[in-house]
């Protein structure tokens, strides 16, 4: 069913049908298969990346669509619900791209911008390590200034070790945003620095992906990093303030995820009530009986608020207004919501919601993983916790 | 090398399409207006040509004020202007009429080659690209499976059920195009930003120099007197599953004689 949206301009409006088309014609057709043999649709994000969808809120003269939040986002929705490999996907390299792009020097961005946003690019954010994962600020991949005339350019660099842990596209990514210690190991927060580092790095690679519960087409890898030199011009924001920037990139990315989220509850809404307007039993569609609409009733609902939420932290962070916590809320509500909605959609669709011949199951397996990733839900409530016992 | 590509506005076959009932004329507001599917390959391979040859696409269009639409479309995949053929006039004009005033309206252009779709999804006579080429003087290259230009001759491969022929000419023509030829690109956002900024030139018409008197609905040459709906298909046959699924399945397609 299509989502009746309020957008802020014509081009807003031409933009999302664009996504729906793309999501209608080209994800659509190629999900199923695509999660059931974990092959990673490259040349889907070829497809999107061409429309102009891998740049969307990023300003236009470094190559971006110079797009709110509040329009980017729903694009993302658009594509989360027919496949989140892809909608996940476009968040991650937008997240990815934030932080050469809200931290990065003129001349960083000049030069990095219009490569990574002009759809042929593909990024991957390296903040989780093994041992490291709610708590990113211990992470331990270091990156070890070289003398200036001994590293890889003649102001001098950085050596990096160490290995990032479920790196989505880990492996097929063009570049990475890799979050490393340049200060002493145990110097927390502040001894974080943020780096650019194409994926042509000598020394980077990836292992085989995971195999996972869904999103089965996205790779999610170990990145390993031995010994790779990094030139000094490639760290993004001054030294040490690496954690400053990670934090930043994950509060609007926190978006990109509740978005998705929403995405993929709609999609999961519309079979459960496509399904109880045909399936019969006991002589008359199922939907007649109280106790499945009142249920699709509480879905729809909680749908409706997710998006509302993510689209009024949206808002706010459009109109240059604080919205961290905002985004998290509206990340830890979207994600729950997905991951109830998702389930019961399974149960409306009765046996055959458990069966892989419908995109319910698949829909439900994916949900889970939206309450984990970029900080789990539990991480959510500890910020926005913190935030209120801050005020007042 | 100037490209003029022709694009109608037809009703989204996936809506419900309806006649109006006063004259039989398509009656717009009932569905949503999408470029007819053809002209999209029309348009991709008008494009292909420009990338190759260079010069600029034009887009044509005649049809009502939300032809529009479609024309912003057409602009939007990569055409670099278009003129936009609307008259109170011009409403219920027939085939050969269509291809009076559009071959008018290319009057008023500069162009090389005209490229369309083979036919419309919704009236479907296939025949406004010949018709057209007649009134203009100029070789018609039909049904094109592919289009090669060099210098000033072109050759396209003519879609045929046993294969394909190849037929040449000398620019100017007016080549209409088929579904193999090419797979339509996606308008990008960048292009749909563009497109506001593109030129689109209103043309009426008197200003096109079509004879009023030879156009619309009173002097058409044909009348679409009704139009009914397809039969709704009859319900097939149900063969439950009861372990025999496949037999029964098997026996039912025996008897119809397909195995
Ligand atoms: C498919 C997938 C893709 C991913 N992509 C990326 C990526 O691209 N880049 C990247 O950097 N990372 C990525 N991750 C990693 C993800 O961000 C981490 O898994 C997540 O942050 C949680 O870290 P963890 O797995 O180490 O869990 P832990 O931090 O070990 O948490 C385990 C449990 O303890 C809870 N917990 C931890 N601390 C607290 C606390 N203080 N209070 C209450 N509960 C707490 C957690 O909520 C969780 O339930 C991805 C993960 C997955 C599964
Ligand atoms: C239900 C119905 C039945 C009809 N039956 C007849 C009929 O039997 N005989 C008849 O003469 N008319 C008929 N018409 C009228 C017909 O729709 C119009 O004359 C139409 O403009 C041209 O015919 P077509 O769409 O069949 O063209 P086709 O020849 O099928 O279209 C080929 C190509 O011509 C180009 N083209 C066509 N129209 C335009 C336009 N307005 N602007 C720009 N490019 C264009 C497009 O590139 C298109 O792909 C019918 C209309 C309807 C709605």
């Amino acid at each position: 069913m299509a989502v009746e949206r309020r957008l802020p301009t014509p081009e807003a409006a031409e933009l999302l049908e664009l996504a729906r088309e793309l999501a209608e014609k080209e994800l659509r057709p190629r999900a199923a298969e695509g999660e059931r043999s974990a092959a990673f649709p490259r040349d889907v994000f070829r497809t999107i990346g061409r429309a102009g969808l891998l740049g969307l809120p990023y300003p236009e003269r470094y190559g971006g669509g110079g797009q709110p939040y509040e329009v980017y986002l729903q694009v993302v929705e658009e594509l989360a619900g027919e496949w989140l490999t892809v909608g996940l996907g476009l968040s991650v390299h937008t997240l990815a791209c934030f932080p050469v792009a809200e931290f990065g020097t003129e001349e960083q961005r000049a030069e990095l911008l219009p490569g990574m946003l002009g759809g042929e690019s593909l990024g991957a954010y390296c903040l989780s390590e093994a041992h490291s994962g709610s708590d990113a600020a211990a992470l331990s991949t270091r990156a070890e200034a070289v003398a200036p005339g001994a590293g890889p350019d003649a102001a001098g660099g950085y050596r990096v070790r160490g290995a990032k842990s479920w790196i989505t596209h880990g492996g097929v990514a063009d570049f990475y945003t890799l979050f490393a210690r340049t200060g002493e190991p145990g110097s927390g927060a502040g001894g974080i620095s943020c780096f650019h580092v194409p994926a042509s790095a000598a020394g980077l690679a990836a292992d085989p992906p995971e195999h996972k519960m869904g999103l089965n087409a996205s790779p999610t890898a170990v990145v390993r990093f031995d010994d790779v030199a990094v030139p000094a011009g490639a760290r993004i924001g001054a030294e040490g303030r690496g954690f400053t920037v990670a934090l930043a990139a994950l509060d609007s990315g926190r978006l990109g995820i509740a978005a998705g989220a929403v995405g993929v509850a709609q999609a999961a809404l519309d079979l459960a009530v496509e399904h109880a307007r045909q399936r019969r039993q006991f002589g008359r569609p199922i939907g007649e009986f109280q106790g499945v609409s009142f249920l699709l009733a509480d879905m729809a609902t909680q749908v409706a608020a997710a998006r509302e939420l993510y689209l009024a932290a949206a808002r706010l962070r459009d109109a240059g207004r604080p919205f961290g916590t905002r985004a998290a809320m509206a990340k830890l509500f979207a994600t729950d919501t997905a991951m109830r909605v998702t389930t019961d959609a399974v149960q409306v669709l009765g046996g055959s919601g458990y069966t892989a011949d419908l995109p319910a199951e698949r829909l439900m397996r994916e949900a889970k993983v939206l309450q984990i990733v970029e900080g789990t839900n539990q991480i959510q409530r500890l910020v926005i916790g913190r935030d209120l016992l801050r005020q007042g | 090398m100037n490209i003029v590509v022709l694009v109608k506005q037809v009703p989204d076959t996936a809506t419900e399409r309806k006649l109006r009932p006063e004259d039989n004329t398509l009656d717009r507001a009932a569905s949503d207006g999408v470029i007819n599917e053809l002209d999209e390959y029309a348009i991709e391979e008008a494009l292909l040509l420009k990338e190759k040859h260079g010069g600029e696409v034009t887009v044509l269009s005649m049809g009502p004020d939300q032809a529009t639409d479609s024309i912003r479309k057409a602009l939007s995949m990569g055409a670099d202007k278009a003129v936009h053929l609307n008259d109170d006039a011009l409403h219920g004009s027939d085939a050969l009429q269509t291809a009076y005033a559009l071959s008018k309206a290319l009057g008023t252009l500069e162009f090389d080659v005209v490229v369309l779709g083979s036919e419309s999804t919704d009236a479907r006579t296939g025949v406004v690209g010949a018709a057209l080429a007649e009134y203009l003087g100029l070789p018609q290259l039909t049904l094109a499976g592919k289009v090669d230009i060099e210098g000033r001759s072109i050759r396209i491969q003519r879609q045929t059920d046993y294969g394909h022929d190849v037929v040449e000419a000398e620019l100017p023509a007016v080549v209409s195009v088929v579904e193999k030829i090419n797979e339509p690109r996606y308008p990008s956002f960048k292009l749909i930003m563009q497109a506001k900024k593109k030129p689109v030139q209103k043309l009426t018409a008197a200003e096109a120099g079509i004879d009023v008197a030879k156009v619309g609905l009173n002097s058409a040459a044909t009348e679409v007197v009704d139009a009914a709906a397809a039969p709704p298909r009859a319900t097939g046959t149900v063969i439950k599953d009861e372990g025999d699924g496949g037999l029964k399945a098997a026996e039912f397609l025996a008897a119809k004689k397909f195995i």
